[in-house]
């Protein structure tokens, strides 16, 4: 029973955590940037965005084929329907460009967040 | 059609190589390649559908539906490889030990196979469903190109399934003694990853915003995209940019798998132990 109790108790501590995050994120500021995405083109190919702010990135698919947003230094990763529209959360960053590109077509689409 | 082959055959590297390990696992349990076959086809099945149906999942719960949905299925995955873990620790030694108790330890055992079948199924059915997606788009797609692009795909799971073959041979080639040590620690390792993945899932939804900072970039020594990387992806949870949450997680999971193994396992070897005392 020991040995259950201890993982009950771990689970139990990571739905807390779970909970407290969801409700206690304090109001910051979040800077929302737009993509879209036509005949697998990135627009606006570089969006800039302030550095130490949470981002968040809205991605819409005007392509026929499904694509999949993903970026290494972002950490995101997620795909989007044809003609869908996703957006992800990103931590804040420091200064620098970000790459970001469609995991299903990656030699022709591209694009990068820059962060100033 | 190269393109679309590496594209695919990216996508089922994490699958074919679990599926592999479990294979290997449970090579000689009665029902487990049913079992192993049962979770691979749901997994199809399930990839099919969560493609099909990509849109309506990302929409959900307020647009991080598939963030969750992955970090759920992950979370699955963890909670049953660890499941097994434990069961091995405790019943593959009385198993050896007591002939007796055989009969109580092969009933539990298809409790332990159809939790490496469920890992199986969430498996194939993550990776899946990100070739099913890629594969739909070329059918919407047309042109020309579909058939070649397609019979690429096609080829980038077949690589995919030799990667299954390849890693079943490379651990059943594994002396039978030291075997179980292995996949005992593999299973722990794979668990750990699969834990750590969850967690970006969440901090991407923004569902876990702590601890999001870079606890460090080794991308420039080993890419997690080229080959070797996505295989120690894999197997090991190896990230060449993880979130300092992510490295949490890691650690966390693997302390409790770890403990809880070594807890029941000893546990479970004094009552064996004082079993045979007693009717000794």
């Amino acid at each position: 029973m020991m040995a259950g109790q201890r993982f009950s108790f771990f689970a139990g501590a990571l739905a807390l955590g779970l909970y407290a995050q969801s409700f206690d994120a304090p109001a910051q500021d979040v800077t929302k940037v737009s993509v879209t995405l036509k005949d697998h083109k990135f627009s606006p190919a570089e969006p800039t965005v302030p550095a130490g702010k949470p981002i968040v990135i809205e991605v819409s698919n005007l392509d026929s084929t499904p694509s999949e947003f993903e970026s290494k230094t972002l950490r995101v990763e997620k795909a989007v329907p044809a003609g869908g529209k996703i957006s992800v959360q990103v931590r804040p960053l420091t200064s620098g460009r970000y790459r970001f590109f469609d995991d299903y077509h990656e030699d022709t689409t591209e694009g990068f967040l820059v962060v100033k | 059609m190269l393109g679309a082959l590496i594209i695919v055959f990216r996508e089922v590297i994490e699958a074919g190589l679990i599926v592999g390990i479990v294979l290997a696992v449970t090579k000689g349990l009665a029902g487990s390649r049913l079992a192993i076959a049962v979770g691979v086809l749901a997994g199809v099945v399930g990839a099919s559908l969560v493609a099909a149906f990509a849109g309506a999942i990302g929409e959900a719960l307020a647009g991080v539906g598939q963030e969750v949905f992955n970090a759920l299925i992950l979370f699955i995955a963890v909670v049953m490889l660890t499941w097994h873990n434990v069961w091995m620790a405790s019943h593959g030694r009385e198993l050896a030990a007591d002939v007796k108790r055989v009969g109580e330890a092969v009933r539990s055992g298809s409790q332990s196979i159809f939790a490496l079948g469920v890992v199986c199924a969430v498996a194939v059915m993550r990776e899946g469903s990100e070739v099913a997606l890629f594969m739909y788009g070329l059918l919407a797609a047309g042109g020309s190109t579909t058939t070649e692009l397609m019979i690429g795909s096609l080829l980038g799971l077949a690589a995919g399934v030799a990667v299954t073959a390849l890693t079943y041979l490379g651990l059943v080639a594994i002396p039978q003694r030291r075997l179980f040590a292995v996949t005992t620690a593999l299973i722990s390792l794979l668990a750990a990853g699969l834990a750590a993945q969850a967690v970006l899932f969440l901090q991407q939804a923004g569902i876990l915003t702590m601890l999001s900072q870079t606890a460090w970039d080794t991308s420039a020594v080993l890419s997690d995209t080229s080959l070797f990387g996505r295989v120690l992806h894999t197997l090991v949870g190896y990230s060449d940019q993880p979130s300092v949450l992510q490295v949490v997680a890691y650690c966390a999971t693997l302390a409790v798998i770890v403990v809880l193994t070594k807890t029941v396992g000893s546990r479970r070897a004094a009552a064996v132990k004082a079993r045979r005392a007693a009717a000794g």
